[in-house]
């Protein structure tokens, strides 16, 4: 078959993790979360809020579930980050904290480099998140 | 899927009744308009006559209508020619902070070269203050440069109002000249430029269903202006380069046939903007106008949406049809959001939320009713996943 051309702004899997979101939190009030971090600033056009819940014994992220106020390149990193941090039994906290914004580029089939900064912004996001949960737990102790 | 598109600011399609007369110019009547014999002839004739045409619409001289290569290269060659005509007179150049980047780039290439440049603030509004310009008007003033209405919220400057400011200011003396970029003007407003008191004004073939690639700077003929192009002779000596007869008889087709339909298109596309908006504000919560309700061009709407980001409200529209534009900072090139919503005082978020439909000659009222019944769900969807709560 003839490949078609599209015409849209950003790959094909931004433009379907922008289309159909993955993992977003879209019932805040009925969530438990373990973690919950943000970034970004309404200023510059990108917020990103990231929640996760963890395995206590594996230390792996169970649930991955985000809101992003931002441009399609923005809500498709932070919908493959949720993915990202899920898949095959969950990621460990010690990797999602290495996570590289690069590893979500690739993922997303690439990013204009003026985006760039959106993958980034996921990830730090996640890094509060993760922060969080880890006081949360020293908290409890 | 329906297209509807909503983005006529941006450019518009070549009206068939234009392309036509421009056709031959782009085949048999090949040539150079230079040249002696008949098929050069041909061409001059083509290139006189459309000329004759833009002046009439103006009511201005022949000779002071300057065929360009676009609305950019017009307002560079108003404002850089003058600067450098006149460069002995003065350093000094005023112009609004709300320009299109064609002027605004001008005049900072302006500044770089020594020169210096007012920009003047306009009110909440939209419309530029005009005591401002009174008191930057100086002695050293050589040139005013102020849009006649503005590309992204439609405002429209009082341009005769401007001009008896000016005219006042400069008495018996030639200078400062008063230029103003009327590319979004055409069409919908008047362009007589007795009505209007400009020295030069600057038009463009992009927005009135014309060629892209095409326009033209008026000029007073008591002034004198550096060229930005120099070779042959062409174009009085102001714009060197052989003539493009199919740009240039289609440019001034396409201004003719706006001028012809422009009071009815006004009147039509008045109400249907008034109908969109009134519905939008209406149905969508938290969402304001940007720009003057009444002193807008007819086509123009600006909204803003709060708690939302404008390319990925665009990209949504798009997977259904919808082509409109938004001010946002995520789609520039230098992520900073629209230069004329922060002049307005727009706080940032309302300008990345910002969502500019432009309506023309085959918007219907159907069309606004789909965007009507698509837009409110899209917002509040990408509302619910913002991670900014209203
Ligand atoms: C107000 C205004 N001035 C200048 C221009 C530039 O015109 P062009 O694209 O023909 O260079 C435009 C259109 O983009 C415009 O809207």
């Amino acid at each position: 078959m003839k490949k078609t051309k599209t015409n849209w702004l950003y790959s094909q899997i931004v433009k379907e993790h922008f289309l159909n979101p993955k993992n977003v939190l879209w019932d805040e009030k009925n969530y438990q979360a373990d973690g919950k971090g943000m970034a970004g600033n309404p200023i510059c056009g990108d917020v990103m809020m990231v929640c996760i819940k963890v395995d206590l014994k594996t230390q792996k992220i169970k649930d991955c579930k985000w809101r992003t106020y931002g441009c399609g390149a923005a809500i498709a990193s932070t919908s493959m980050l949720s993915v990202m941090v899920t898949e095959k039994g969950g990621m460990t906290l010690k990797k999602a904290l290495n996570l590289k914004p690069q590893e979500i580029i690739k993922r997303l089939g690439g990013l204009p480099v003026l985006k760039f900064h959106c993958s980034v912004l996921g990830q730090a996001a996640l890094k509060e998140a993760i922060n969080d949960y880890f006081k949360k737990q020293k908290r409890k102790k | 899927m329906k297209q509807i598109y909503l983005d006529y600011a941006a450019t518009t399609y070549i009206d068939p009744g234009v392309l036509q007369k421009m056709l031959p110019y782009l085949t048999t009547a090949y040539g150079n308009a230079s040249s002696l014999y008949s098929l050069g002839r041909e061409a001059k004739t083509a290139i006189d006559m459309a000329r004759k045409d833009v002046a009439k619409i103006l009511g201005v001289l022949p000779q002071e209508i300057i065929l360009t290569g676009s609305g950019t290269e017009s307002a560079n060659l108003a404002i850089y020619g003058i600067a450098k005509a006149y460069q002995d007179k003065g350093d000094h150049v005023i112009v609004s902070k709300i320009e299109h980047k064609a002027v605004l780039e001008s005049a900072k290439r302006l500044e770089k070269e020594g020169f210096r440049v007012t920009y003047l603030d306009i009110d909440s509004q939209g419309i530029v203050n005009l005591n401002e310009l009174k008191k930057a008007l100086n002695k050293k003033t050589i040139l005013v440069s102020i849009m006649y209405a503005n590309n992204e919220i439609g405002t429209i400057q009082p341009i005769f109002e401007i001009s008896k400011i000016i005219t006042k200011f400069k008495k018996e003396n030639l200078l400062p000249a008063f230029h103003s970029d009327a590319c979004q003007a055409a069409g919908a407003l008047s362009l007589k430029i007795k009505d209007l008191g400009v020295d030069f004004l600057t038009l463009n073939g992009s927005k009135i269903y014309g060629p892209k690639g095409s326009g033209c700077l008026y000029k007073n003929q008591n002034f004198k202006i550096e060229p930005l192009i120099v070779g042959g002779s062409q174009e009085m000596g102001l714009r060197a380069g052989t003539e493009n007869p199919a740009l240039i008889v289609g440019f001034s087709e396409a201004l003719k046939l706006a001028e012809k339909l422009r009071k009815k298109e006004n009147w039509r596309l008045r109400i249907l903007r008034d109908y969109l908006i009134k519905k939008v504000l209406k149905t969508i919560p938290v969402s304001q106008l940007n720009g003057h309700p009444q002193k807008r061009l007819p086509h123009n709407i600006n909204l803003s949406f709060a708690g939302i980001e404008g390319e990925s409200l665009v990209l949504k529209l798009d997977q259904y049809g919808i082509s409109v534009s938004t001010g946002s900072a995520c789609t520039s090139t230098d992520l900073t959001p629209s230069h004329v919503l922060l002049a307005l005082g727009l706080p940032e978020d309302l300008t990345h939320g910002s969502l500019r439909l432009t309506l023309g000659r085959k918007t219907t009222k159907e069309d606004l009713d789909y965007v009507l019944k698509i837009l409110p769900p899209v917002v509040k969807k990408l509302r619910k996943m913002s991670a900014i709560r209203l």
